[in-house]
């Protein structure tokens, strides 16, 4: 029985029964850009970077089932230029500041923008008032540059079995909690070895006095293009 | 006319008590043991806990986390993602103006300024002395009698100057909600138009008997005759969607009946619930029969806290006839009883997937689909989640025949549909129809002049012109959930469409980017253009903003938030171009605008204290 197939911008994409389309696609190294998917982890369909074009419809790959035969559109201008603004929404709505950021270079969502040749934030900044915690004695947590993919979320409580991080809030005012009665990453059983503490795609968590110890200009994303990786890099400096 | 003054209740909660500091044992047993210590009961349990303590206090959720063996970010998270919860005092009074644009025009704004300026507070503050907030909230269905507000979760309707002075005195003498007059609590249901539907005297079992004579199958094929679609707005085929639940394999079948009303300018599942409650729950029951579920819910949204008593005496008394519990009927093998849930706030748990995780105690937000909850809702099980006017019109075609229903209305929408009419007509209420009907003939019966515009099935519908009011309520032309909203010649359709943005922007649930940042960004834009600073460049940026919500977003809330503006853009162009001022960009940020708060901690409003424009 021969392998059942895909097509995805023309190319055929071979896929087991149970893949979605993102997972098929990775998996024969064709980049379809994502922020809230990672391997190790269940879809979760939220940053809708991975929206491809099914049969004329939009829909988000990481989710969607691959089947035999579907004709899947993703490196388009029109789905470029949507996913542009989606981006463009990411900056204004968080306070993402790339020079001073020791993420820089190792961010996927700076890496997403320059892979999909954003220039300018475009939309007005929200500039939200998202204070630093500093509370754990190796990690820090800067909320400033939050995406709310929520990657830290599923895997504390669905790898880690602990449930150190969670969403409070909806709509635009959506945060990412700690689940301490103070509210600190340090009064909570977070620890280096968790999962949790390596999947954040930007820099809200990051492990403290190794910022720079590799400069700026030789990290993962200063040497090659994110569409050139397959897997999640940042949060591993 | 049906009043449902009765249902004013005595055992509405009382105010908070401050002397009760400390949340014991005694108050929280009690709670818990009624949801069985089961965390799928969250919502319920921090529900009923803020319902006693006027907040969720933090020994009460330090109880909680050992109790039902949950983290403290579950409780922390839920509770701020309803808007009915808090987790810190919210005064001892909670004063919600309904803020749907039929209460608006109806001079809501002026009362709710009357109220904070007699209470000395501010608008969504708590006030210094923890008596009391004032604030805003999404429509809460009481478009026929508005404007309306929410006092601890329980709806004052027909507000007038004279009334909301009546409250603030109340408020300040803090006399408890239970020794309000009566009178205050009244909510009337306006039936205009009676149809099969609100005309018929269904004789409680009636139904029920008609499905056993009958047989399960025979009385879905009666379903499918009838061609019944879904009352909720989309009109999915009901018949398709019990047979495919039925087919499901699982431990266990559920019933849902959504009464989570939550599209602005609705109110005929609350006129339903009060009035034919036994009918829509006999149709819940017939449901079970023919799926196999044993167990239902029906999840009340919290603006209709007040009718909860009501509803569990009609559940008491079917169950002492036979008519719910164990061996319906004297049926040994027909066994079914029904919870009721109330929501807290959150326009999003109207989508069935968020329902239902509502109902498993999580926040309310969409479920990545397919699986559809046929196969997989309730705790992942087979679960028909209806329309509460789906479920009434299943009890009549149970009992009259699915070749009777298919004959009354049009070829691919039969039956009948409720409308709820508000905005400027003389007699809003509830109007049933059969479908087919047109536009012109709901306006001419419900007393409207000089129409300008018709949102129909809410923010999330159709905005109709003078030259469509020949078009036909019916699924294959004008879709509805129910709302039907009159706009006159002297209104303004920016300021509709722009609180239609707001509502959007306040209900998006967060979770996908488009709908979480977009629907804050149409609302900044639009409110830029009602304060005069609109360009043409503005006017395109929201255009191109639509569309991305419309191709990007998760789930029908961010699809549908464009609606009201690319409609309104379409058919009432002049009411935006009078606000495009300027020829040339000019930037949101306002000099002026931003030395307000300044302005409002110094007390002054001088020439010296404000900014001209930059030249």
């Amino acid at each position: 029985m021969s392998e059942a197939t895909f097509t995805l911008d023309g190319k055929t994409i071979p896929f087991r029964e149970g893949q979605t389309i993102m997972q098929a696609a990775m998996a024969a190294a064709a980049y379809i850009p994502r922020l809230c998917y990672h391997p190790g982890l269940k879809p979760h369909g939220s940053c809708k970077l991975c929206t491809v074009k099914v049969n004329g419809r939009h829909t988000a790959s990481c989710t969607y089932q691959a089947q035999p035969g579907l004709a899947v559109e993703s490196d388009t201008e029109e789905l470029n230029g949507e996913r542009r603004s989606l981006l463009q929404m990411l900056f204004v709505e968080g306070n993402h500041f790339c020079p001073s950021c020791e993420a820089s270079g190792n961010c996927q969502l700076q890496a997403t923008a320059y892979e999909l040749k954003m220039m300018t934030p475009h939309y007005d900044h929200f500039f939200p008032d998202r204070p630093v915690d500093a509370s754990h004695p190796e990690y820090l947590l800067d909320f400033n540059r939050c995406i709310l993919c929520s990657l830290c979320v599923r895997a504390s409580r669905d790898v880690d079995g602990k449930n150190v991080f969670a969403l409070a809030e909806r709509g635009i005012k959506t945060r990412l909690i700690v689940n301490a009665e103070s509210g600190l990453l340090a009064d909570t059983n977070f620890s280096a070895d968790d999962m949790a503490a390596h999947v954040c795609p930007v820099g809200v968590i990051l492990r403290k006095r190794t910022g720079f110890s590799v400069p700026i200009g030789q990290r993962t994303y200063d040497i090659n293009p994110i569409s050139a990786l397959p897997q999640p890099k940042a949060g591993e400096s | 006319m049906v009043s449902d003054a009765d249902l004013h209740v005595n055992d509405a909660p009382s105010r908070s008590d401050p002397d009760a500091a400390i949340f014991g044992a005694a108050s929280l047993d009690p709670i818990l043991a009624r949801h069985n210590h089961d965390a799928n009961n969250l919502l319920q349990i921090l529900r009923e806990i803020q319902e006693q303590h006027g907040y969720i206090p933090p020994d009460a959720v330090d109880r909680l986390i050992t109790s039902l063996k949950i983290p403290r970010v579950k409780i922390e998270g839920m509770a701020a993602f309803y808007s009915f919860l808090h987790l810190q005092p919210h005064g001892e009074y909670r004063v919600l103006f309904s803020d749907n644009i039929t209460d608006r025009m109806l001079g809501s704004a002026a009362l709710m300024e009357q109220m904070c300026r007699e209470l000395w507070v501010e608008p969504g503050k708590v006030s210094e002395d923890g008596l009391v907030s004032v604030g805003t909230t999404s429509c809460t269905g009481m478009c026929d009698q508005g404007p309306a507000l929410l006092v601890n979760n329980i709806a004052v309707t027909n507000l007038t100057a004279q009334r909301v002075g009546t409250l603030c005195e109340l408020i300040r003498n803090r006399v408890p909600l239970s020794r309000w007059p009566a009178e205050l609590f009244t909510v009337t249901n306006h039936i205009r138009r009676k149809d099969i539907l609100l005309g018929s005297e269904l004789a409680p079992g009636s139904a029920l008997a008609a499905l056993l004579a009958r047989g399960a199958a025979q009385t879905l094929d009666e379903i499918k005759i009838s061609k019944l679609r879904g009352r909720g707005g989309a009109g999915f085929s009901t018949a398709t969607k019990w047979e495919t639940c039925r087919a499901a394999l699982g431990e266990q079948h559920y019933v849902v009946c959504n009464a989570d009303e939550g599209e602005p300018g609705t109110f005929k599942d609350r006129m339903l619930l009060a009035s034919c409650a036994d009918t829509v729950i006999e149709g819940m029951t017939l449901c079970a029969r023919i799926i196999g579920a044993q167990k239902g819910f029906i999840y009340l949204r919290g603006e209709y806290r007040y009718l909860l008593e009501h509803l569990q005496r009609v559940l008491q008394r079917r169950r002492e006839h036979k008519l719910l519990g164990r061996g319906i009927l004297g049926h040994p093998d027909f066994d079914f009883d029904i919870d009721i849930h109330v929501g807290a706030g959150a326009y999003i748990c109207g989508e069935e997937s968020a329902l239902i995780e509502s109902l498993e105690g999580k926040r309310g937000t969409p479920r990545n689909r397919p699986p559809f909850p046929v196969t997989h809702g309730y705790l992942n099980q087979p679960t028909v989640v209806n329309n509460v006017e789906t479920f009434a019109a299943a009890s009549l075609i149970a009992l009259h025949g699915g070749a009777w229903y298919a004959g009354i209305g049009t070829g691919t929408s039969s039956g009948t549909k409720l409308l709820s009419v508000s905005g400027d007509c003389a007699h809003p209420g509830i109007y049933e129809y059969p479908f087919g009907v047109t536009v012109a003939q709901v306006l001419a019966d419900c007393g409207a002049k000089n129409t300008q515009a018709v949102q129909v099935s809410g923010p999330s519908g159709v905005c109709l012109a003078e030259n469509e009011f020949g078009r036909r309520i019916a699924f294959e032309d004008i879709p509805t959930a129910g709302a039907f909203m009159v706009f006159d010649r002297s209104r303004d359709m920016f300021e509709v469409a722009r609180n239609f943005v707001h509502f959007f922007a306040h209900e998006s649930c967060g979770f996908c980017t488009p709908c979480r940042v977009g629907t804050p960004l149409l609302r900044n834009m639009m409110d830029k253009l009602a304060r005069g600073r609109g360009s043409p460049y503005d006017f395109a940026e929201i255009e191109k903003l639509n569309l991305l919500l419309q191709s990007m977003s998760h789930c029908g809330l961010g699809h549908s938030a464009c609606n009201p503006v690319l409609d309104t853009i379409a058919k009432f162009r002049p009411a935006y171009d009078q606000r495009l001022l300027h020829k040339d960009y000019v930037p949101a940020f306002d000099l002026d605008y931003a030395l307000s708060q300044a302005r409002r901690m110094t007390g002054r409003d001088d020439t010296g204290a404000h900014l001209g424009e930059a030249e």
